[in-house]
């Protein structure tokens, strides 16, 4: 109902064949909040991050997206997908395609920009993530920190209104971990949306307004990271703290 | 030197053959990427009739002699005032359609699941994807195994010469039927075809070379 509201999640369930991933999801993000997802491998925090692009189709429940409910049968989903922005683990940058050609090929293909607007957005957008010096080179050339942060100026392209991070340092060298970090922080300062299912918990608490911790496909606990990671209130919670801190 | 003199008097007429034999390769298979790719489509379409009608044509195409495939075309298309000519292209086209089906199936499905994703989560649809994203990656792949193919429909294409086209193959048979030598013009004919395939193999490397320059 309400226009502060990103995105608003209600009861979703979904399952994979038997596995049952996604139990009575409940969860509302508002405009520029920062929202940590955290939980064990297989705690459906990915599915959970994918089922709000409709990446993954919802089983039951609603998706509210920018006060409009989501009816993924009917709706056009390609329309929402414009409007979030996602951030891979393995970056799925285009190999066939430069960096400047990466970055561009959304606006001009989808959004029918014409092409040398796209190209100075695009220019501009590198130079935000500090690598403008590689807009002709391919991807393969490039590190992994940096093919991230193309794929982050890929999808800011589309100026979304919500940024989605599928655990986006996982695949990282941990040395070239902080210049994709610090590139969502400064995102995250000038009032993006942001959903990051992380293992990075400095930066959940330096960055998040608040954490959720999933575990076996349900909402176990939500907080302010601080609180949430120093003084958890479930005894799940404290479990799986103790493990990754 | 008694070849070489042949070789000398015969190479106007092999030279006509050797354009038949390229110009029936060059458009047979031109057709069958289209069909190949049309057929590949139906089979990755995941709708389980479109996915049978692909596997029927690649069955009969499999289970069946080439030589019988052209005859077949040869008899069926002439009859319909198709020319000598299109029938044999097109009996070659349906046949390497089928294997070429297959070389675009296993790369399109070879590229990373990723890929596609990326391009629906920026707001592609699912057409648009694939052609921007899956398919310039698919054809890049497939290109080795095309080329393969390709040498082949150029040796197969010799089978033409039973419905009495005058290609590269005909033309050896004939001139050896002529002299009583058949030795002497299958060796000659055998060094076009390796000339053939060698100028075709070579335009491969380079156009595979040119197109990996972004790996």
């Amino acid at each position: 109902m309400s226009e502060t509201y990103m995105i608003k999640v209600e009861k979703l369930n979904k399952s994979f064949g038997d596995l049952h991933v996604l139990k009575d999801i409940d969860i509302t993000v508002k405009e520029s909040d920062v929202v940590c997802l955290i939980g064990a491998s297989g705690s459906g925090k990915s599915t959970l991050l994918r089922c709000l692009n409709f990446l993954e189709l919802k089983d039951s429940g609603n998706i509210i997206f920018e006060g409009e409910k989501v009816e993924q049968e009917t709706h056009d989903l390609n329309k929402v997908r414009q409007k979030v922005g996602m951030v891979f683990q393995h970056f799925h940058l285009f190999p066939h395609m430069t960096v400047l050609e990466n970055v561009m090929e959304a606006p001009v293909y989808v959004k029918s920009m014409p092409k040398d607007q796209a190209k100075k957005e695009a220019q501009d957008l590198l130079r935000k993530v500090g690598l403008s010096d590689k807009e002709n080179v391919y991807p393969s050339k490039l590190s992994g920190g940096q093919k991230q942060r193309v794929a982050i100026a890929r999808a800011l392209a589309m100026k979304p209104d919500i940024m989605l991070f599928d655990e986006p340092t996982s695949a990282l060298d941990p040395e070239l971990v902080g210049e994709v970090l610090s590139t969502m922080k400064e995102l995250a300062e000038e009032g993006m949306t942001m959903v990051v299912v992380t293992h990075e918990m400095g930066f959940a608490k330096e960055v998040a307004d608040w954490a959720v911790y999933l575990h076996d496909g349900k909402i176990v606990e939500v907080g302010h990271p601080e609180d949430l990671f120093n003084n958890p209130k479930e005894e799940r919670t404290k479990n799986f703290l103790d493990s990754v801190l | 030197m008694d070849l070489l003199t042949k070789f000398i008097d015969t190479y106007p007429v092999f030279i006509k053959g050797m354009l038949l034999t390229f110009q029936l390769t060059v458009v047979a298979v031109f057709i069958a990427i289209f069909i190949g790719l049309f057929f590949a489509f139906l089979k990755i379409s995941k709708i389980k009739v479109l996915e049978w009608i692909a596997d029927i044509y690649i069955f009969l195409v499999r289970g069946t002699p080439l030589v019988v495939q052209i005859f077949i075309f040869y008899f069926g298309l002439t009859a319909l005032d198709i020319s000598q000519f299109w029938s044999v292209v097109l009996g070659l086209a349906f046949h390497n359609g089928a294997y070429i089906a297959e070389i675009f199936r296993g790369s399109i499905q070879s590229i990373d699941k990723g890929q596609m994703e990326a391009g629906r989560s920026l707001g592609m649809t699912a057409g648009l994807a694939m052609r921007r994203i899956i398919l310039p990656q698919a054809f890049r792949r497939a290109m080795p195994p095309l080329g393969n193919q390709f040498i082949i429909a150029l040796k197969d294409s010799s089978l033409a010469s039973f419905i009495g086209m005058y290609e590269l193959f005909n033309v050896a048979t004939t001139y050896g039927s002529n002299e009583y030598d058949y030795m002497s013009y299958l060796l000659i004919v055998a060094v076009y075809y390796l000339v053939l395939v060698l100028i075709f193999s070579v335009l491969v490397n380079m156009a595979e070379k040119k197109m990996a320059s972004s790996d």
